[in-house]
């Protein structure tokens, strides 16, 4: 399968130059007993201050997605075709000082568990301190100043108090408001979320998605929303990415998608959502397990576990195709027509 | 804090009281005091009479109190072999010791936590590589037999460094250093070398194992995914974060370079107490080495206590706010 | 008959699983488990293979002292690795002495996995202040170095036991006190095992039909624990062989008439400032060689059976 006819990419507006686009990418692990391709021939956009969800079970290769385009694949992962383009430039292929600048400054990061991801021994105005030092010209009491308007802004009560704790005396929500701050503190033009509500209180989760929503409004900020999470995806996504095993399976406003799924995976995803005006079972449920990267099926790596499978999809591997504002990975839909 | 220092403090009490108890019994009941102080033709009424004078007929309690208020006031008793005050001898031998203990000690941190650092941060280079199979003789070798190998190359074919005794000592006080003169210096580096080399691999592993961990971490990843530079990431994130695991074994390991001085000043003929104690085990003078169980004892809880503060002064999670702090 | 299963099964797990596969991909554990074995071997049948016993006075001559190696000009091929000052061949010496040091090493393991266990299990069984005895001692006992420990077992022995006694018991004082400092750890892995077992649902089940819970207990516990203690038990062989040299070394341990390696170090140690090199350092290298490889092994294993025990 040749990635190289990207004529496949996701379809972007007309009006808004992409913020961030991604070609053709391709991520493998090679291992003791052969290759593992984790992201396979995935292709998207992003609009300025738009936000895409990218929703798959795990080791789906959403977070690898993510983790591609910071630029902090674990050795030996890597990036093995395929390009990431920020703003028009290229950044997969940049060496690690040039990289580094971007990092925190044009890409922000949020990472699934607040509770690992700031450092315990120090207080989060110092890390928060660093961070903006690092991308910005400011002496010491300006950084302060800007890290203090950054708790506030995310809505860390009686903030000048806190700016001197150390994470373990913040509560789980709070937490992962600071890493927010963190990751917004430099002014970055898109933020990738990994799983950013995963690991909190279901009470909590709503308040975080509604706070990065507010902030990435305000700020003009894009976000690339990794979740498995349906539900986040319908309260804050603009437009949705369907991963299934390494590849891109769908992509496609959120609310459309959502209320017309057109691959048989995404329908299961959305499967408690009732459908209108389509002759679909309703809670349609997926059989079986996503494979293993090391045991990916020939043809259609979904085939095994669709109810509409045919001949084909266990031949061949189907590209996206694009239509309008949407695309699919499907043989059913491969003539633009609806599903059977 | 201070409910902290305190429990501390009981346990270390603790210790020292088993470790007296331990130094007490051996002291009462191994041997019989009065054959060593007293000859042959001393009659059994002397002898008896001696026993009341020295209160070895009163009851085992209240002799350990005696014993133990004697030690405290630094009264250990006479060394059989020497006849000597035990707490005299000690005296003279302690900062030979306590000097070779601390050059091995600081060898070891300065040399050991960049080698450990340096090979956590690359393994896959050569030069780590090498460190690490160097660190595993360091770890298998006898302390004595790198000593020995250390005296054949530099003291016997090269000539370059004396190979026993602390050469020229300077008096201050009741202190004698090494430190002022030319042959003091010189006599030094091979045993602090000896002493330190084992203590040194062990660092050096640890402070690796330790980085490589905390490398691993999802802070680690945040401070990277946040742009900060290598150089922030390594020193100011992972080495501070491996410090806490490091401080405790270093301290721990302090204590075992004064033990393991006793090797190291048997091969080089240092005029140390480790030289002392094995002197006494030898003639079985019990004094000398209940005496030196009771100090090493002391140097353990000291370092132990030590290590313990520190470690609270490293990490804010064992630091408890007042007021606004938790929830 | 419940116990004898189990660790039957253990054993078939061990070569099932990638323990063996780990074994054979790493080139320095075969070579060290080769240089282990070829050591131990070469110890036992030291009596028959050796060509001189160099613990019997009457095999030796004093004419021969201080002969040279071989491919020294003043070297004969009787002594291949030249003689000590008292006409021993050091080959003859080297392997007799590894006798004496692995065998000294082994049976203080023993006593430490002995004393160790025994008191593990009654710690976690018993608990309450009989465990927190036990764990205090051993808690304090750990802060110490084990060579100081069991130089301090060593000399008190030698205040209890008058001189001949003690000099016809050396062996088994260096063992004991070797034993004695080794075993903390042995006795903390068992008494962790012994918790978790105790409170699982077959021990009670046992109660209930009125077996008597300890037996059963003891048959599920020292299965689980077959793995730590082995480890421990290779990385504590290091230890106790380069203990026993060390005290050899000091002059406290095996005396020079039957030496160890240590002991013929020691006696090496005199000879360095004229030249005879070779009566201190060949019994140096095998020494090291002897340790490295057993280390290697124990970390091997360590790393091999459960990554987390530390």
């Amino acid at each position: 399968m040749n990635g190289m006819e990207n004529n496949v990419a996701a379809p972007v507006a007309d009006t808004a130059p992409a913020l961030l686009e991604v070609r053709s990418l391709r991520v493998e692990f090679p291992t003791r007993r052969g290759t593992l391709v984790a992201v396979d021939d995935v292709s998207f956009s992003l609009r300025a201050g738009e936000i895409l969800g990218v929703v798959g079970e795990s080791g789906a290769g959403k977070s690898m997605t993510g983790t591609a385009i910071i630029g902090l694949l674990e050795p030996p992962g890597r990036i093995a075709g395929g390009e990431i383009l920020l703003e028009g430039r290229r950044i997969d292929n940049l060496d690690y000082e040039r990289m580094r600048r971007i990092r925190g400054k044009e890409i922000g990061a949020i990472f699934q568990d607040p509770l690992t991801s700031l450092n315990p021994l120090y207080t989060v105005g110092r890390q928060l301190v660093e961070t903006i030092r690092t991308h910005l010209t400011m002496t010491e009491a300006q950084a302060r100043r800007h890290a203090l308007d950054m708790l506030k802004e995310v809505g860390i009560p009686a903030a000048e108090e806190r700016i001197d704790h150390y994470p373990h005396q913040f509560s789980g929500g709070m937490r992962q408001r600071v890493v927010i701050a963190l990751a917004l503190c430099a002014g970055p033009k898109l933020v990738i979320a990994d799983e950013p509500t995963t690991a909190l209180d279901v009470s909590i989760q709503a308040q975080i998605i509604t706070l990065l929503k507010r902030l990435c409004r305000d700020h003009g900020t894009a976000v690339m929303l990794v979740t498995h999470d349906m539900g986040v995806i319908a309260e804050a996504a603009d437009r949705v990415a369907v991963m299934y095993a390494g590849r891109l399976v769908e992509i496609g406003p959120a609310q459309a998608v959502i209320r017309d799924a057109h691959h048989p995976y995404t329908r299961g995803l959305m499967g408690s959502i009732p459908t209108i005006g389509r002759d679909v079972e309703r809670l349609e449920q997926i059989d079986g397990s996503m494979p293993r990267l090391d045991a990916i099926p020939p043809g259609c790596a979904f085939n095994p576990r669709c109810r509409q499978r045919f001949g084909r999809c266990e031949r061949e591997k189907p590209s996206l195709i694009g239509q309008g504002d949407r695309a699919v990975a499907c043989w059913l839909h491969e003539q633009g027509e609806g599903a059977s | 804090m201070l409910a902290f220092v305190l429990r501390r403090l009981v346990q270390s009490l603790l210790v020292m009281f088993f470790v007296a108890l331990l130094a007490f019994s051996m002291f009462r009941f191994l041997g019989d005091p009065i054959a060593q102080m007293v000859g042959q033709d001393t009659s059994l009424q002397e002898r008896e009479r001696l026993r009341v004078e020295l209160g070895l007929n009163d009851p085992v309690p209240v002799q350990f109190a005696r014993y133990v208020a004697g030690v405290l006031k630094g009264e250990f008793g006479i060394s059989y072999r020497i006849g000597r005050p035990v707490d005299e001898l000690i005296a003279e031998r302690l900062p030979a010791t306590l000097e070779l203990s601390f050059v091995a000690a600081l060898f070891a941190l300065l040399a050991g936590i960049p080698m450990g650092v340096y090979t956590g941060l690359y393994p896959d280079r050569w030069l780590s590589k090498v460190l690490l199979s160097l660190s595993l003789m360091g770890i298998a070798l006898p302390t004595f037999l790198i000593g020995i190998l250390l005296i054949l190359i530099f003291g016997v074919n090269l000539g370059l460094l004396p190979t026993f005794g602390r050469g020229e000592v300077v008096h201050i006080g009741f202190w004698s250093t090494g430190f002022l003169t030319i042959s003091g210096l010189k006599s030094l580096i091979m045993p602090a070398i000896t002493l330190g080399m084992f203590q040194l691999a062990l660092i050096m592993r640890l402070v690796r194992s330790e980085m490589l961990e905390v490398l691993r971490t999802d802070f680690i990843k945040f401070a990277r995914a946040r742009g900060l530079s290598n150089r922030a990431v390594y020193f100011g994130h992972a080495l501070k974060n491996t410090l806490v695991p490091v401080i405790t074994i270093t301290g721990l390991q302090i204590g075992s370079i004064i033990a393991f001085a006793i090797i190291t000043e048997s091969v080089f003929q240092w005029p140390g107490m480790g030289l002392l104690f094995i002197q006494a085990i030898q003639f079985v003078d019990i004094p000398v080495m209940s005496t030196y169980l009771i100090l090493i004892a002391f140097f353990f809880v000291v370092i132990n206590l030590t290590v313990d503060l520190l470690y609270y002064a490293v990490d804010p999670r064992l630091r408890v706010h007042g007021g606004a702090g938790g929830k | 008959m419940l116990s004898q299963s189990r660790f039957a099964d253990s054993l078939r797990r061990f070569f099932d699983s990638d323990i063996w596969y780990s074994f054979k991909s790493s080139r320095v554990t075969v070579a060290a488990a080769i240089v282990t074995a070829v050591m131990i071997l070469t110890a036992i049948f030291s009596p028959w293979i050796a060509p001189q016993n160099p613990f019997d006075p009457a095999s030796l001559d004093l004419m021969d002292a201080f002969t040279p190696p071989v491919w020294y000009e003043d070297g004969v091929p009787k002594y291949l690795l030249g003689t000590d000052d008292q006409g021993r061949d050091m080959l003859s010496a080297l392997m007799y002495g590894a006798r004496i040091s692995i065998f000294v090493g082994f049976v203080a393991v023993l006593v430490s996995m002995l004393i160790g266990v025994t008191l593990g299990v009654i710690a976690g069984y018993v608990g309450g202040a009989v465990d927190a005895l036990i764990m205090r001692i051993a808690d304090i006992q750990f802060t110490f170095p084990a060579i100081l420990v069991a130089l301090l077992v060593d000399g008190i022995m030698r205040g209890i036991l008058p001189k001949e006694v003690h000099d016809d018991l050396v062996l088994v004082v260096i063992i004991l006190a070797l034993g004695v400092s080794g075993w903390p750890q042995f006795a903390r892995t068992v008494r962790g095992s012994t918790l978790v077992e105790k409170n699982k649902e077959y021990v009670l089940a046992a109660r209930v039909i009125g077996l008597k819970r300890s037996t059963i207990m003891l048959s599920h516990v020292l299965p689980n624990v077959l793995g730590p203690v082995l480890v421990i038990g290779t990385i504590n062989l290091a230890i106790a062989i380069l203990g026993e040299a060390t005290l050899s070394f000091l002059g406290v341990g095996v005396p020079p008439t039957e030496p160890s390696l240590g002991t013929l170090i020691r006696i090496g140690n005199d000879f360095l400032f004229s030249g005879e090199w070779w009566i201190v350092i060949f019994p140096g290298l095998t020494l090291a060689l002897l340790v490295l490889s057993v280390n290697l092994l124990g970390d091997w294993l360590r790393d091999a059976l459960n990554p987390k025990l530390r």
